[in-house]
């Protein structure tokens, strides 16, 4: 299949699915407070460009400050864990377990917590985000062979030798792998932190407008969202296509 | 540096319940190339890792230096060990780097050796952009450059196919004459052993012991379709399946 038909054949489909919600709307004269027509949402989307963007920069500063702590937690964590096998025998059940216990049910006290401002959001993104990374920087850092480590140790290697020449950059390729789920959790991570409780932000939009019957306009903060994470997950790749540019070579 | 470079004294080593080297001893001449020949799985590889210090035996000794003081030894694992992301001139520099040494000189000279290697133009590719012979010709320039007297190979060539093998063969004894190290090398290639080395060592199967040892008296380079080497080789072959 060549580029043109890769962009062109999801973007058909998309138009057709629309042709039929407008059709389907205009037909059977649904209310616009039950569902919107696509055009309806699109002037929406239009007309409130503006204030869309200015809750879209408050739920991006969410969750990108959720995406480093979740991060960088998430990987120390799995460093920890990969030195200590006491520590990994202790952990790692109350790890699995923390993520049986659904976001919804902590959000309403981290704002009881932490108030009404990022963090609390910043949070639920980052306790969602940090496990798919803790479980793929773990299999990252356990991924050179003993024969490579052996050879690094004949060498004279250090512990943190070993740890800054082998095992990082030999965990690079998965901790992508788990940023790159980590990114779509935490959009849906910040959302949700919103929705418990928040003067700004997309959810908090959603949520506003939901209430007023301006369904328009939740389905475009709806679609604000999703450009948000489309953008993030694109910029990720980028990111990742410089770093692990070595993959890309053949 | 004349003398013994390794002396191993009744060194046994098991794993759980498997004995892999029964009690065995051998030394080896400083300058001089080594090869243990031994057939698949008799603990060539746990002898080597051993000499290596990666590894310490049950029983016995092992000695490696020269006029009393120790010397380390660059060991080349089997299996492929560059590193994917590091270009192949960092992967060359790997022990300069970890010595903390200038990497500056260690690029210049990474530079003319892979000019002998025949591998210059790919300073800046990626392993995976080699060919199998080429980066084993990388794992190889690597070794080198950690500058020790001593180099433990393991099978560097039992990967590649006849003809790039038999290539690296002649190139490998090119450098190691120019380069003047001491080369142990382990294989279960009987003609390999009879075309480098000046000594030759056979293991018997597991619990491993030495059975044999002679030296190689052709003159080099040697040919190797030669009437000595098909004879040398016969009998080394009734050694190892005799050791079985």
């Amino acid at each position: 299949m060549n580029r043109l038909t890769s962009i062109a054949a999801p973007l058909a489909l998309l138009l057709v699915l629309l042709a039929v919600w407008e059709g389907s709307v205009w037909l059977f004269d649904v209310p616009h407070y039950i569902l919107p027509a696509p055009t309806r949402i699109a002037v929406a989307f239009v007309s409130h460009f503006s204030s869309l963007l200015g809750h879209a920069a408050v739920t991006l500063a969410e969750i990108v400050l959720g995406l480093l702590i979740g991060g960088l937690g998430g990987f120390a964590l799995a460093v920890a864990v990969f030195y200590s096998p006491i520590l990994e025998r202790a952990l790692y059940p109350l790890i699995i377990a923390s993520q049986m216990i659904p976001v919804f049910a902590i959000a309403p006290l981290l704002i009881v917590w932490m108030g009404y401002g990022l963090w609390p959001k910043a949070t639920v993104a980052a306790l969602i985000a940090f496990f798919p990374i803790v479980v793929n920087a773990s299999d990252g850092l356990r991924a050179p062979n003993e024969e490579t480590v052996e050879l690094l140790r004949s060498l004279g290697a250090s512990r943190w030798q070993l740890f800054w020449k082998l095992r990082l950059p030999a965990s690079l390729p998965t901790v992508f792998a788990g940023l790159k789920v980590a990114v779509t959790l935490s959009v849906v991570g910040a959302t949700i932190g919103e929705w418990v409780g928040a003067r700004r932000g997309l959810g908090y939009l959603m949520l506003q407008s939901n209430a007023l019957l301006r369904v328009d306009l939740v389905f475009a903060a709806i679609l604000m969202l999703s450009g948000l994470g489309l953008l993030l997950f694109g910029g990720l790749r980028i990111i990742e296509r410089r770093v692990l540019h070595w993959r890309g070579v053949e | 540096m004349s003398g013994t470079a390794i002396e191993v004294r009744d060194v046994a080593k098991s794993f759980e319940d498997v004995r892999v080297l029964a009690p065995l001893s051998f030394a080896i001449e400083w300058g001089a190339w080594s090869t243990i020949l031994g057939p698949s799985g008799c603990g060539k590889t746990t002898l080597l890792r051993i000499l290596a210090g990666l590894l310490e035996p049950d029983e016995g000794e092992v000695f490696i230096g020269a006029d009393g003081r120790d010397v380390a030894t660059a060991y080349l694992p089997q299996r492929d060990t560059l590193l994917p992301w590091r270009t192949a001139l960092d992967n060359a520099i790997l022990a300069s780097e970890i010595e903390g040494s200038s990497l500056r000189e260690a690029r210049a000279e990474a530079r003319t050796l892979f000019d002998h290697f025949g591998l210059s133009g790919f300073e800046f590719a990626y392993p995976s952009q080699l060919s199998g012979g080429m980066r084993q010709r990388l794992a190889l320039i690597r070794t080198f450059l950690a500058h020790r007297e001593l180099l433990l190979l393991d099978e560097p060539l039992g990967a590649l196919d006849p003809l790039t093998r038999a290539t690296l063969q002649d190139w490998l004894l090119d450098v190691w004459g120019e380069l003047h190290k001491t080369i142990l090398l382990v294989t279960h290639d009987v003609e390999e052993g009879l075309l480098l080395s000046d000594r030759i060592l056979v293991m018997s199967a597991r619990p491993a012991t030495i059975v044999h040892e002679q030296p190689v008296g052709l003159p080099r380079p040697r040919g190797r379709a030669s009437a000595e080497l098909a004879e040398g080789k016969g009998s080394l072959l009734g050694l190892l399946l005799e050791g079985r």
